[in-house]
């Protein structure tokens, strides 16, 4: 192991940051919590952040004039600028929104309303109409799916899509036949929640640029997890949860490039995000605000940029080496346990800590309370992925994910509850 | 492995799940319904064949976790040969049953769930009630395609 990775001493001191991972379950089991890639624990100075803010400085931002409304709106306005500075962005490149599905949806919403005339000849570029094309991926979340068949639909544009292959890895290959000079938009996702399987981002945007069609990333699975710099990745914006990366529920970001979040027009529209309002129309604010109506939610954000300056300063680069021990021993218990297939990779090399897997002969609901009643926690079910699922002839996957405060001790206790899952239900050791 | 563990998995509902009774869809059937857990993506499709307010036999096939198979393969059994009446009855016991958190129903309701009174500890687990349910979701939806039902959507 490298020196990036975080010694025993500094993750002990991080599990400690977690009052969540100290409790107890049913009969006082210990939590082996394995299932942060669907929602992450929380450190204490995320907690405190937002009740700082309650007990502290609660006040509407951007409006008023007293001194608590200066202070509120610099605490939101710090938090911002904490988000991207961890993703490389300009702090007026980062937009609010209540997670990754809202600004996934605002991307397609801007774009319908291109398509509608709405924009002016900024937003030209931005619409679509039958014959153009969205591109998308067979491993998507359906939070990046779903909102580009509605776009389609309500514009007659047509979805395309590339496959995924047996080894769980997006074809890219298949980009050249799919991507077109009618491609507007390529939506594609850094990390899939199923696989754990690294996209080539740069490989996606090669393709994409050629014909001049928007890169839409998917970054919920990276962003805790890996350095991410959104602009030096070359697309045009991204959207990712607090609540996966230690921040609160309720709170998001989407960024895109100066010009892109310009040339959109807004999608919710009201108070807070225009210029000048008369009976007949209105002028709206520039970007961010003009994508931010109405009141936001200003202590999650407030708690988002506490998550985002304390990845930060643990480090990306030691949190991504961190996990990368664990992908590799997840990867090790699971193979060592007779009956389990990995839905992804198996190949630790450009995968995360992200492992699905079906048991030869249990259905993933049976699997999931086996390890739940040794205390492990792991989700079951589609993942919000059902082409994926479909894809490789399963209906549910269990899933175990790790994230920084994860032990190697934590995959351990997982490894010898697996074992004992296909036993529990008669079946022999051997597949 | 824990108590609460032996209580959901019972050997009879390992049984059923493993050799499940009505499997493989039989005839044309009466009614039909089609059911799927949207959380998991498990699925059914029931049939129901009556005879004169009698249901003969419930025939199903679908995939899913050993709760939901075996709560189908028991329904199957129990509600062979009654009348739609009764039918709905026991649906309604067995969803008071669910609603119970584990702790049972009176003696006599219980004595009408026969093999269905295994499914007790599931309503320990939130999680798995409606895999329990998905079956009898199925069989009163395929009664009132069947337009026999007697009541309305409820509980
Ligand atoms: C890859 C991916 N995309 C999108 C989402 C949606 O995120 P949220 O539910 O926080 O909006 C998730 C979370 O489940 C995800 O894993």
């Amino acid at each position: 192991m490298t020196t990036a990775a975080l010694s025993a001493g500094e993750l002990a001191a991080v599990r400690a940051d977690f009052p969540l991972l100290g409790r107890t379950l049913r009969a006082g089991r210990p939590l082996v919590y394995l299932d942060s890639a669907a929602t992450s624990q929380k450190p204490e100075v995320v907690i405190d952040a937002e009740l700082e803010f309650y007990t502290q400085r609660n006040a509407a931002v951007h409006r008023g004039a007293h001194q608590l409304a200066e202070e509120a709106t610099e605490a939101y306005e710090q938090a911002r600028d904490e988000v991207a500075t961890l993703v490389g962005a300009a702090t007026g490149e980062i937009v609010w929104t209540s997670g990754a599905t809202a600004g996934l949806n605002l991307l397609a919403y801007a774009m319908s309303n291109a398509s509608a005339g709405r924009g002016g000849q900024a937003a030209r570029a931005l619409a679509l109409g039958p014959g153009d094309e969205v591109v998308v991926t067979e491993a998507e979340h359906h939070a990046n799916l779903v909102p580009w068949q509605e776009l389609c639909a309500r514009t007659g544009a047509t979805l395309r899509w590339i496959g995924v292959g047996d080894d769980g890895r997006l074809q890219l290959e298949q980009l050249a036949d799919v991507v077109g000079a009618r491609t507007k938009v390529v939506a594609v996702s850094h990390v899939s929640n199923v696989t754990g399987a690294v996209t080539d981002v740069p490989a996606v945007v090669a393709v994409a640029r050629s014909v001049g069609a928007l890169v839409v990333l998917d970054a919920c699975q990276s962003v805790p997890h890996l350095p991410v710099d959104l602009p030096s990745l070359g697309v045009d914006a991204a959207a990712f949860s607090g609540h996966k990366m230690l921040g609160p529920t309720g709170v998001g970001a989407l960024w895109a490039r100066r010009e892109l979040l310009e040339a959109m027009p807004p999608v919710t529209t009201g108070g807070s995000m225009v210029e000048v309002v008369t009976m007949e129309s209105a002028t709206y604010a520039p970007p961010p605000q003009k994508f931010e109506a109405g009141t936001q939610m200003v202590a999650q954000a407030v708690g988002m940029g506490a998550a985002a300056r304390y990845l930060r300063e643990l480090g990306m680069p030691a949190v991504a080496e961190h996990e990368a021990a664990l992908t590799r021993a997840l990867l090790d218990v699971v193979s060592r346990v007779p009956g389990v297939r990995v839905i992804g990779p198996t190949d630790p090399a450009d995968r995360l800590a992200v492992v699905s897997f079906v048991v030869d002969g249990v259905h993933a609901h049976d699997v999931g309370q086996v390890l739940d009643d040794q205390g492990v926690a792991v989700r079951v079910g589609h993942h919000c992925a059902q082409p994926l699922h479909r894809r490789f002839g399963v209906a549910a996957t269990a899933r175990a994910s790790a994230s920084v405060y994860t032990t190697l001790a934590d995959v351990e206790a997982f490894g010898e509850a697996l074992a004992t899952v296909r036993p529990f239900f008669g079946l022999g050791g051997a597949a | 492995m824990s108590s609460a563990m032996e209580q959901l998995y019972q050997q009879l509902i390992l049984d059923h799940a493993k050799h499940p009774h009505g499997k493989g869809l039989a005839g044309p059937g009466t009614g039909e319904s089609h059911q799927v857990n949207p959380t998991c993506g498990d699925e059914v499709t029931l049939r129901v064949h009556l005879d004169d307010g009698t249901l003969d036999a419930v025939s199903w096939d679908g995939q899913g976790c050993s709760i939901s198979q075996a709560s189908l393969s028991v329904m199957a059994e129990l509600v062979e040969g009654k009348q739609v009446e009764q039918v709905e009855q026991l649906g309604e016991t067995f969803r008071a049953l669910m609603r119970a958190r584990g702790a049972g129903l009176s003696e006599d309701l219980e004595d009408e769930l026969g093999d269905a009174t295994a499914f007790t500890g599931v309503a320990q687990y939130p999680a798995r009630i409606k895999c329990a349910l998905l079956g009898w979701a199925a069989l009163r939806d395929a009664l009132a395609q069947a337009g026999v039902a007697t009541k309305g959507e409820q509980g």
